[in-house]
């Protein structure tokens, strides 16, 4: 439900908004196409779930994020955003 | 089971125990300390949660509370630390915060109204938080508030999610009144089967399923389920639902809706993300109780808790100076039939002696247990504690895997030594 929009954007623009921004990923290929998840949430989301999902894992996290979330990620960032995780947020030794 | 399975199944657990410790003796001593400190599960003698949401914890404080575990920043995710619960009442300030979708209004009390409405509703009306607190017979009840996905992050193998530790979890005297009696008011229609509920928070992008749950009929119209204004005799926090917030004794967290903005009685099920994929158990796996009007799926969505405990005085790999006793204290919780007995062990689940339950702060309530063991002997020993509900539910010894990680009550075994 959406009620005061307005005081949001405080609420946003808080401390705690500070403190996400020292929430750094890891630099490679694919991360600025990854980076596109802060539009709904925080980056922290996504070392917290590694390291045990693999390329499958993250690329159904990332479908997920489109298809039930309605992230506005083209379609065709999906195999980038996965391998990028994949690869610094993934199973280690995982394909 | 005979004696030589017995031993067998003790034997396996204790070697599980045995390599989470062994993970944790790899840490150096600062970094076990740090991680003892950030909500690791390894040192209370579970599973441990994934290396990198470890790595990601840090203590913050939101605005009015104390520094709690940050699990995600935006929406807001903060597990409270094990020492808060080593009293039976969590503080507010030390509460857990669990949000779903980043826009989170500041919510005016003056300005706020619930709407009450709905197809099986007699007469829609919107209720100020004045109205409500005048209206309709206040009362308290003392309850466990505890997320679905608590310990999803010692689940092994991993499940994506939200990494919590033991710490998505806190009891608190709730006062408010019934959501029976404000429906009451209004009328429910025969042909009514569930109450959709809605708080005033929601999604940054628009194409986002709003958070909006709903309850059986039967379950929104007993004694228990309050619409409550305050917590521990206090305004709610903002972060846990200021003005009012549902709260339904002995179901999982997701059913208390924060903010609570709109209730709508209805004769059809809600279908949104939120009913129909999220919050789903696999059929059949757990004796907890049976959403009828839900059961359109191969699956099925969670209702109430699995029994539960958590020892909050020792730490894995704590020396215990010989002579001196183990103090083993902790709480112990369930859906709100109530805490039979909590047995503890100190030689990995050979022998269990019965702790001494503390004040009884009612069915639904954290009941607190101790039991003072004496070290005569230097060695290790393998810690646990085992609750049974006034149903005969027990913990468990296995974890009871499921693909979105709820419903974790697995003995914890914490690993000391007496020197």
């Amino acid at each position: 439900m959406r009620i005061a929009i307005a005081a949001i954007a405080v609420a946003v623009a808080g401390s705690a908004a500070a403190q996400e921004s020292k929430v750094q990923l890891a630099d490679g290929p694919g991360k600025d196409k990854a980076m596109q998840c802060v539009a709904c949430h925080s980056l922290d989301y996504i070392p917290m779930n590694s390291r045990f999902l693999d390329k499958a894992g993250w690329t159904a996290t990332t479908n997920k994020m489109i298809n039930v979330f309605g992230a506005p990620i083209p379609k065709s960032d999906v195999d980038a955003i996965a391998g990028y995780l994949a690869q610094h947020y993934g199973k280690p030794g995982a394909k | 089971m005979d004696k030589s399975d017995a031993r067998g199944v003790t034997r396996r657990h204790f070697m599980a125990g045995a390599a989470g410790a062994g993970a944790l003796a790899a840490l150096t001593p600062a970094t076990r300390a740090l991680a003892g400190q950030l909500g690791s599960s390894g040192v209370l003698g579970l599973a441990e949660i994934p290396d990198g949401a470890l790595a990601e914890a840090v203590m913050y404080a939101l605005p009015g509370k104390v520094p709690l575990i940050k699990k995600t920043y935006r929406p807001p995710n903060f597990e409270t630390p094990v020492e808060y619960f080593r009293t039976p009442i969590t503080p507010n300030k030390a509460f857990f915060v669990r949000w779903h979708l980043a826009g989170i209004p500041q919510v005016n009390a003056k300005d706020w109204s619930l709407s009450v409405a709905g197809d099986a509703a007699g007469n829609a009306a919107p209720f100020t938080l004045a109205e409500l607190k005048k209206s309709f017979k206040q009362t308290e009840i003392t309850a466990v508030c505890q997320c679905s996905g608590n310990r999803r992050g010692l689940f092994e193998p991993h499940v994506p999610g939200v990494e919590w530790g033991v710490g998505a979890m806190g009891n608190a005297v709730w006062r408010g009144v019934r959501l029976k009696d404000v429906l009451s008011k209004v009328g429910v229609k025969p042909g009514a089967v569930e109450v959709v509920l809605d708080g005033a928070d929601h999604a940054p992008l628009p194409k986002t399923p709003d958070f909006v749950k709903s309850l059986p009929i039967d379950v929104a119209m007993s004694e228990d389920v309050l619409i409550a204004f305050e917590m521990n005799g206090q305004p709610l926090p903002h972060w846990n639902g200021f003005p009012a917030r549902l709260i339904v004794p002995g179901w999982t967290g997701t059913y208390w809706v924060k903010q609570l903005a709109s209730v709508k009685v209805v004769t059809t099920p809600e279908k949104n993300f939120w009913m129909s994929a999220a919050y789903r158990l696999p059929r059949g796996k757990f004796s907890t109780p049976t959403f009828s009007s839900q059961l359109y799926a191969p699956n099925e969505p969670i209702t109430a808790m699995v029994v539960n405990s958590l020892i909050t005085s020792l730490r894995s790999g704590e020396k215990i100076q010989r002579g001196k006793p183990i103090e083993v204290r902790g709480v112990a919780w369930d859906r709100g039939n109530g805490i039979a007995k909590v047995e503890v062990s100190t030689d990995a689940g050979a022998h269990w002696a019965e702790a001494r339950l503390g004040k009884d702060l009612g069915r639904f309530s954290f009941r607190e247990f101790a039991l003072s063991v004496p070290a005569r002997e230097d060695g290790g020993r393998v810690v646990m504690a085992r609750a049974t509900s006034r149903s005969g539910e027990t913990q468990v010894e296995q974890l009871i895997h499921n693909p979105a990680g709820y419903h974790h009550n697995v003995i914890q075994r914490i690993y000391v030594e007496v020197v």
